[in-house]
């Protein structure tokens, strides 16, 4: 039996405390396997980011543990959860957060120096990546300059680039038009999806749910369905 | 390390605008600061321009003396009770005093007359034209050669001259390490000739200058003059009673202090301010990095590098503009009196590591205060 990628257990977050607690996850148990693209939809304020943040290091869980390939991230040290995202985790945000002042190359290269790898080294590595995701081209202009389209397949060069086992892409195609959103996501499929990869996209774009390998869908923090399978643990 | 701080520099640099205003906000106050101490640096130097250029390592005179100028007259007697102490080498006396020159024009002219011991001429310039020993000849002065000389007509050897009705003859030009204070032209001769020309009260020795037979015995030395009602001071502490007496009794210390102050404010608001503001610009951008998996400290030590490549940069340019404008300046005013001493680059440099400390601790709170957490909300 292979091991999950990523296994949320009971896991729960609230916000505040006494009268004024919001419950923003109420104890969500998932599953995601490698080689896996897995959806999280569903309405604003339904938990689908809060949760997205749990699992991905970046939000302690109120409640419930979550598992990356075995390890219980939440048990490690901030020093250690940072390393495990830098190591594990790669992240495209709604807004790209691109640095603006940096070249197309050196936004990319920016996990690749967090690790440490010296600056030639890191930049002829994004070269690598920008390759990927054919902007190779635009390297060495800023991000300013690319298209709202080019700029999130940046975005993506810079999350695959630390080669993560997670990657997680928050409203991919949220400031893209249908037809560039639907070009990126199945690229994203395509060419970075792997057998020791798993992706996680939060969306609420229902023309790109056709890449989805599952879609599981919440609601008031809760899980209350998914699509295209059955959820491994509920 | 070397990466994340390339990239904490690029994203400095990169942004010109607020790049230029934060080393603008820092080189003004530098600029203003090094100005403002330099200024009191150098009249303090001239101010103390007699201590100085006589080069004796111990001064005895009144308890009343406050600056070289603002002498009160010894009598003979203390110069012989001196000379008689034990660890004493020798003493000599020493007069200052001002004097009234009338130039061939008819127009008179203040000069600084300078009285050295008639047999030792211990305290006297280096002569560059003439001979000091012609000091001895009838009415011989020997003329400083400073940004004053030519307010006696740049007198050469031979000239002869009229002082305090008494007539006079530059028999050597010299020079010394600094010119005075007050603008005035300085003439150097004997002891015996200077108080027979310039007017004064019963006593007449302004100064004795001692050269201890060794260090150890100057706390003997001075316990002894104490006894006698005066006071000893080596070179270093006389100068520095000028300075403190200029610092503290005529209003220019708290004007610098002022000024200084001010300096100081005006950097410290304008790098502070624009500095936080560039942060908070860059405030998701810093919180992305934390995300990716940036540790606190590599985010802290990226604020800390730019903020130290701006208050150095800044620094430099400051110091720069003023050495600059100092050089300029003496161009055109040759006794223009400012020095940049090492005191005043140190002093300034202090003041920019605050700037830069207050301004990176503001960034390093807001930085530190984000979660990765807001970027995805966001």
């Amino acid at each position: 039996m292979t091991t999950a990628a990523i296994k949320a257990i009971g896991v729960s977050k609230w916000f505040g405390e006494g009268e004024t607690r919001t419950i923003a996850v109420n104890e969500v148990s998932l599953e995601a396997r490698y080689n896996e693209m897995l959806y999280i939809v569903g309405p604003s304020g339904s938990g689908k980011t809060t949760l997205l943040s749990m699992i991905s290091g970046v939000l302690r869980p109120s409640a419930g543990t979550v598992e990356i390939a075995g390890t219980d991230i939440w048990a490690l040290s901030e020093n250690q959860i940072a390393d495990f995202r830098l190591h594990t985790v790669g992240f495209v945000f709604q807004d790209f957060h691109l640095f603006p002042r940096l070249t197309t190359v050196e936004n990319v290269a920016v996990p690749l120096i967090l690790r440490k790898h010296r600056w030639a080294a890191a930049i002829e590595e994004a070269r690598h990546y920008l390759g990927v995701v054919g902007l190779e081209k635009r390297a060495d202009l800023p991000p300013g300059k690319l298209s709202g389209g080019e700029q999130q397949r940046v975005a993506i060069a810079r999350a695959i680039a630390g080669k993560p086992d997670i990657l997680i892409l928050d409203e991919p195609t949220a400031s893209l038009d249908g037809d560039t959103g639907r070009k990126i996501v199945e690229f994203v499929k395509t060419e970075v999806l792997g057998d020791h990869r798993c992706i996680l996209i939060v969306t609420h774009d229902s023309r790109i749910y056709g890449y989805a390998d599952r879609i599981v869908k919440m609601e008031d923090g809760h899980i209350v369905g998914i699509e295209k399978g059955a959820l491994d643990a509920a | 390390m070397f990466g994340i701080l390339k990239i904490a520099y690029k994203l400095l640099v990169n942004d010109k605008g607020k790049f230029a205003a934060l080393l603008m906000g820092i080189t003004f106050s530098v600029f203003l600061m090094i100005q403002m101490t330099s200024m009191f640096a150098g009249m303090m130097k001239k101010a103390s321009a007699t201590v100085m250029n006589t080069g004796a390592k111990v001064w005895v005179m009144d308890p009343g003396v406050t600056t070289v100028a603002s002498s009160i007259p010894m009598p003979d007697s203390v110069l012989d009770a001196v000379r008689s102490m034990h660890g004493v080498k020798y003493a000599v006396p020493f007069f200052s005093g001002a004097g009234l020159v009338r130039l061939k024009s008819g127009a008179y002219q203040g000069v600084t007359v300078i009285g050295v011991d008639d047999t030792s001429l211990f305290g006297r310039p280096e002569v560059v034209e003439g001979k000091i020993e012609d000091i001895y000849a009838e009415n011989g002065f020997v003329v400083v050669k400073d940004e004053e000389f030519s307010k006696l007509d740049s007198p050469g050897l031979g000239t002869e001259f009229e002082i305090n009705d008494n007539r006079g003859t530059i028999v050597g030009i010299a020079r010394v390490p600094a010119s005075g204070l007050f603008g005035m032209p300085t003439l150097y001769t004997t002891y015996s000739r200077a108080i027979q020309y310039i007017p004064s009260m019963r006593y007449t020795i302004s100064y004795i200058l001692v050269e201890p037979a060794d260090p150890k015995s100057l706390p003997h030395i001075k316990e002894e003059v104490r006894r006698l009602g005066y006071q000893t001071l080596t070179e270093d502490e006389f100068v520095d009673r000028i300075s403190d007496w200029y610092m503290y009794h005529t209003g220019m210390g708290t004007n610098l202090l002022l000024m200084t102050a001010i300096s100081f404010i005006v950097g410290l608001s304008i790098s502070g301010q624009t500095f936080y503001t560039f942060t908070l610009e860059n405030l998701d951008k810093f919180g992305a990095l934390k995300a990716i998996g940036a540790k606190g400290r590599q985010l802290v030590g990226m604020i800390l590098f730019q903020a130290g490549v701006t208050a150095f940069a800044g620094y430099g340019l400051g110091v720069g503009l003023c050495a600059a404008l100092i050089a300029l300046a003496k161009l055109k005013i040759p006794d223009y009196a400012s020095i940049v001493t090492f005191g005043n680059l140190g002093l300034a440099l202090g003041m920019v590591i605050v700037i830069a400390a207050f301004s990176s601790y503001l960034a390093v709170r807001r930085v530190l205060q984000i979660e990765p957490f807001d970027i995805f909300r966001s």
